[in-house]
């Protein structure tokens, strides 16, 4: 970026700061509940008290501490086969961040590619892509992963695979329509007067200037991904066990509701967080990859 | 014009046609159902005789052909496990769906509407932060969960509302609030964004200067110019919710399009994933393009 593009965007920020007063804090909770959930992803196994599929029959269904029953030994309570929620959950985050972050940078990747080659070739490439997008896009999410799934089967590969499938054409639509005004900037033209081959003006200059849109895209896609995931393993059809899933878990708790509440509430807020948490740092990260589009 | 509706209807032929040769390529990805179907003591002619009748034994673009001919007749085969046609079941479940989401989406404008407005007219006072906090929530929260909490609040600690079933009344409250829940937050995004533009234009400012009150501002005359993108957006949302019925119904156990499709995936039962799929798509496809010609009439700018 140019110091002169610096000093413009810096005057829109600040703009932008004045309109809508709660931006111009960083989402402080919201990144440490991030920063939390990435922890208990990579070092899960180390900060949990017991293993994700450890049963202990003689506390099966104990309530979560402060409760009559419950005991300091399982924190959030246990499930019909004394497996601890809290280690779960952890194990359940794991899951999630992999099957998201896999999912949006392949489809992010590809996405951008295409729309890439889209933008800047034009003709019959654009047209077999955009079209294909514009199929990809004109039906509901689940619906697409649902078909998917059907041929596909489960199992984390298969969903990360899913997934990937139903998110690569917003990015390929984003950066189609980046590339196009992208390619009418006078750097451009410029490059091309000077003789740099078409492929490396793709390459070393569109491109560069249509990255930080995907990323924020990327950003706020995170949260999507993981309500989908969950969705798909709460409809039995996304992970399997004995992989553990905050989705699988609503769907094994649902059967115990009258009982035992912890099983249902404990992973639905922790989606809930999440997703609230990942969403207002993508919001926020948006706004400081690509001021514009926040106006 | 009449350029515009041709080049749209075009466009929503060929997302149709590339749903059906992706279902079909789906189904034939996973392999010969044969052994699904018959019972493992079938003989080799038995099996030979099925793959006969479902035209398993011709090539692969021939399948497609037939594939092709028969969904226009609305002809999915026969379901695998009810031995009946695909299609009638798929049918029986649409009616529950459609009626679902309907609900859903007169309870959402009915929330979504008049909580925009308010934080329109209130911008950045206490009354719109309360209102972001419930369309952020609403887009955060998963639908599924949602329905299982409404559940123990309402159908287990205060059994006010049952919690499955369909067919009286008092069975739509649970499933088409929960529903309801997410479409509401989006519409009221939506309509304070856009009110707010309406509110600072020219004409608004004008009225104030005339001496108009704020309520016949707001009632007569920015809410109609906010409507159009509204109306859009609804038309838009009710495919939307088609999509968000399919969780939903798997927690209320409603006999809808989703749980048939749900049900039919853990089955197996291909032509009825393909009959579901495809019908809801074709109805998504269908609001979609209709919205965007009503969209193109209304306001001639949207045709580019």
């Amino acid at each position: 970026m140019t110091a002169l593009s610096r000093a413009a965007s810096g005057r829109v920020a600040s703009l932008l700061m004045r309109s809508r007063p709660w931006l111009r804090n960083k989402p402080v909770m919201a990144l440490v509940f991030c920063s939390l959930l990435i922890i208990a992803a990579v070092f899960g196994d180390m900060i949990a008290p017991y293993g994700v599929t450890e049963p202990d029959f003689a506390a099966s269904l104990s309530p979560p501490f402060w409760m009559q029953d419950g005991s300091n030994a399982h924190l959030l309570g246990t499930d019909q086969l004394g497996r601890d929620v809290f280690s779960r959950l952890i194990g359940g985050a794991r899951i999630s961040l992999i099957t998201a972050t896999a999912a949006i940078f392949v489809a992010g990747t590809l996405g951008a590619l295409l729309g890439l080659i889209a933008g800047y070739f034009g003709s019959i490439p654009e047209a077999v892509i955009m079209r294909l997008a514009d199929a990809f896009l004109a039906l509901p999410f689940i619906l697409m992963a649902l078909a998917l799934v059907a041929a596909l089967g489960s199992g984390l590969g298969n969903i990360i695979l899913v997934m990937i499938f139903a998110n690569w054409a917003r990015y390929a639509r984003l950066v189609h329509s980046e590339v196009l005004s992208i390619k009418q900037r006078d750097f451009v033209t410029l490059a091309r007067i000077a003789g740099v081959s078409r492929m490396r003006i793709a390459v070393r200059h569109v491109f560069p200037n249509a990255i930080n849109s995907v990323a924020a895209l990327a950003a706020l896609d995170f949260g999507r991904a993981i309500i989908l995931e969950s969705s798909l393993s709460f409809l039995g059809l996304g992970i399997q066990p004995p992989d553990v899933s905050w989705g699988s878990m609503l769907a094994d708790g649902k059967s115990e509701m009258q009982f035992a509440w912890w099983l249902t509430v404990w992973p639905g807020l922790t989606i809930l967080a999440a997703v609230l948490s990942f969403n207002a740092v993508g919001e926020w990260l948006k706004g400081e990859l690509d001021p514009r589009s926040m106006l | 014009m009449s350029v515009f509706v041709l080049k749209r209807l075009g466009q929503a032929v060929v997302t149709l046609l590339l749903m059906t040769f992706m279902i079909f390529g789906l189904a034939r990805l996973t392999g010969d159902p044969t052994p699904l179907v018959l019972p493992a003591e079938a003989t080799e002619a038995d099996r030979n005789f099925f793959r006969e009748q479902y035209g398993l034994d011709r090539s692969l673009p021939e399948q497609y052909v037939i594939f092709l001919r028969n969904v226009t007749h609305g002809d999915f085969g026969i379901s695998f496990r009810y031995r009946k046609p695909a299609m009638e079941i798929v049918a029986t479940a649409m009616r529950p769906t459609l009626e679902l989401s309907a609900m859903a989406m007169v309870i959402s404008i009915l929330i979504g509407l008049p909580l925009g407005i308010l934080a329109a007219m209130y911008r950045g006072r206490w009354i719109d932060r309360l209102v972001d906090l419930y369309s952020n929530i609403g887009q955060a929260v998963p639908t599924f969960w949602l329905g299982l909490m409404l559940i123990i609040a309402f159908a287990i600690t205060w059994p006010i509302f049952p919690s499955t079933g369909y067919g009286s009344p008092m069975n739509f409250v649970l499933p088409s609030v929960t529903l309801a829940f997410f479409t509401s937050s989006s519409i009221t995004r939506l309509t304070r964004a856009n009110m707010e533009d309406v509110l600072r234009s020219d004409f608004v400012h004008m009225e104030r200067v005339l001496g108009l009150s704020q309520f016949r501002i707001v009632a007569k005359h920015a809410l109609r110019n906010a409507s159009l993108p509204i109306v859009t957006y609804l038309g838009l949302q009710f495919g939307l919710l088609l999509g968000g019925a399919i969780v939903t119904e798997r927690v209320f156990a409603w006999p809808g399009i989703g749980q048939t499709i749900v049900d039919a995936i853990l089955n197996r039962d291909y032509p009825i994933v393909q009959a579901a799929v495809l019908t809801t798509a074709l109805f998504f496809i269908l609001i979609n393009t209709v919205v965007d010609i009503l969209c193109a009439a209304l306001d001639p700018r949207v045709q580019r």
